[in-house]
């Protein structure tokens, strides 16, 4: 059970939008966080992989920063079945790479951007994962 | 500066992740579970979100190109392709089953969990593993 927080989850997707106006307004980058974190891998071909390791520091600071403002730890309920958060981690890898795109790249910015690439995107992932919940928790874990 | 910059902008997306909620696996997931205990916040972290970044895009690309930077990188591809939608829906399955996608996971990083590294470490080797295999398909969505 998680409490419904539709104020904070508004304010704080703001935010995130917030960012990725930033981004474009400044570098003119598409705020897409698989492809960010894809540009830390090899080949290091041009100043694009010293950017991405910037703002991949700033999300990895960023609960600190909320626990030093707000006085309150972070919530965090992850699984501790590591199989399944390997498999987890493996399939979001190799999906959002195929894909170009997750959450953020077609969710919020593509979204944002009229983008029918990523309007389809987001309908396919977020009906996958609904149908995955679905499965796990009341017909596998049922 | 602009690693500064950089620093500053993915802080900024980090907090907002975290004032959300989002960086919560437990809330994606109760999202993400309609017939369980329906938790509706993902919802207006998106309409949040897209309210925003659809308002600032459209008064941003007024100008010919980005204040720090030479040109605007929008993606090229046009086409909605057998590629573009297997990979929206494998990637669904896994954020179905872990609740995590890349921006919470790495915004977790710190937190101290081993499933988190695990998570990470496994998305790494995904990315990898499909652009193994992109490398002998057509890029992504562009016309032949």
């Amino acid at each position: 059970m998680t409490e419904f927080t539709p104020i904070a989850s508004l304010l704080g997707g703001g935010l995130i939008g917030l960012s990725a106006v930033l981004l474009m307004a400044f570098y003119g980058r598409i705020a897409g966080i698989s492809g960010i974190a894809a540009r830390l891998l090899p080949p290091y071909r041009d100043g694009s992989t010293l950017t991405a390791v910037c703002f991949v520091a700033g999300l990895v600071a960023a609960p600190f920063a909320v626990e030093l403002a707000s006085g309150n730890p972070v919530a965090q309920e992850v699984s501790s079945n590591l199989p399944l958060m390997a498999a987890a981690g493996l399939i979001v890898g190799f999906g959002t790479a195929l894909g170009s795109g997750c959450t953020s790249g077609h969710g919020v910015c593509g979204l944002s951007r009229l983008s029918r690439r990523s309007m389809v995107a987001t309908a396919t992932f977020m009906a996958s994962a609904f149908v995955t919940v679905f499965l796990m928790r009341h017909v596998v874990g049922g | 500066m602009a690693f500064v910059a950089n620093f500053l902008i993915g802080l900024l997306f980090g907090i907002g992740l975290v004032v959300s909620g989002m960086s919560n696996p437990a809330k994606v997931l109760n999202f993400l579970d309609l017939a369980g205990p329906w938790d509706p916040s993902l919802a207006f972290v998106m309409a949040g979100a897209v309210i925003v970044a659809f308002i600032g895009y459209r008064i941003v690309f007024r100008r010919p190109r980005p204040l720090a930077a030479e040109e605007f990188h929008l993606p090229k591809a046009t086409r909605v392709d057998g590629r573009l939608v297997a990979g929206a829906a494998i990637f669904g399955i896994g954020w179905g089953l872990g609740g995590y996608c890349p921006g919470p996971a790495l915004v977790a990083l710190g937190l101290g969990n081993l499933s988190t590294w695990v998570f990470l470490a496994a998305m790494f080797s995904g990315f990898a593993a499909a652009r193994k295999l992109a490398g002998t398909l057509v890029p992504a969505g562009r016309r032949a």
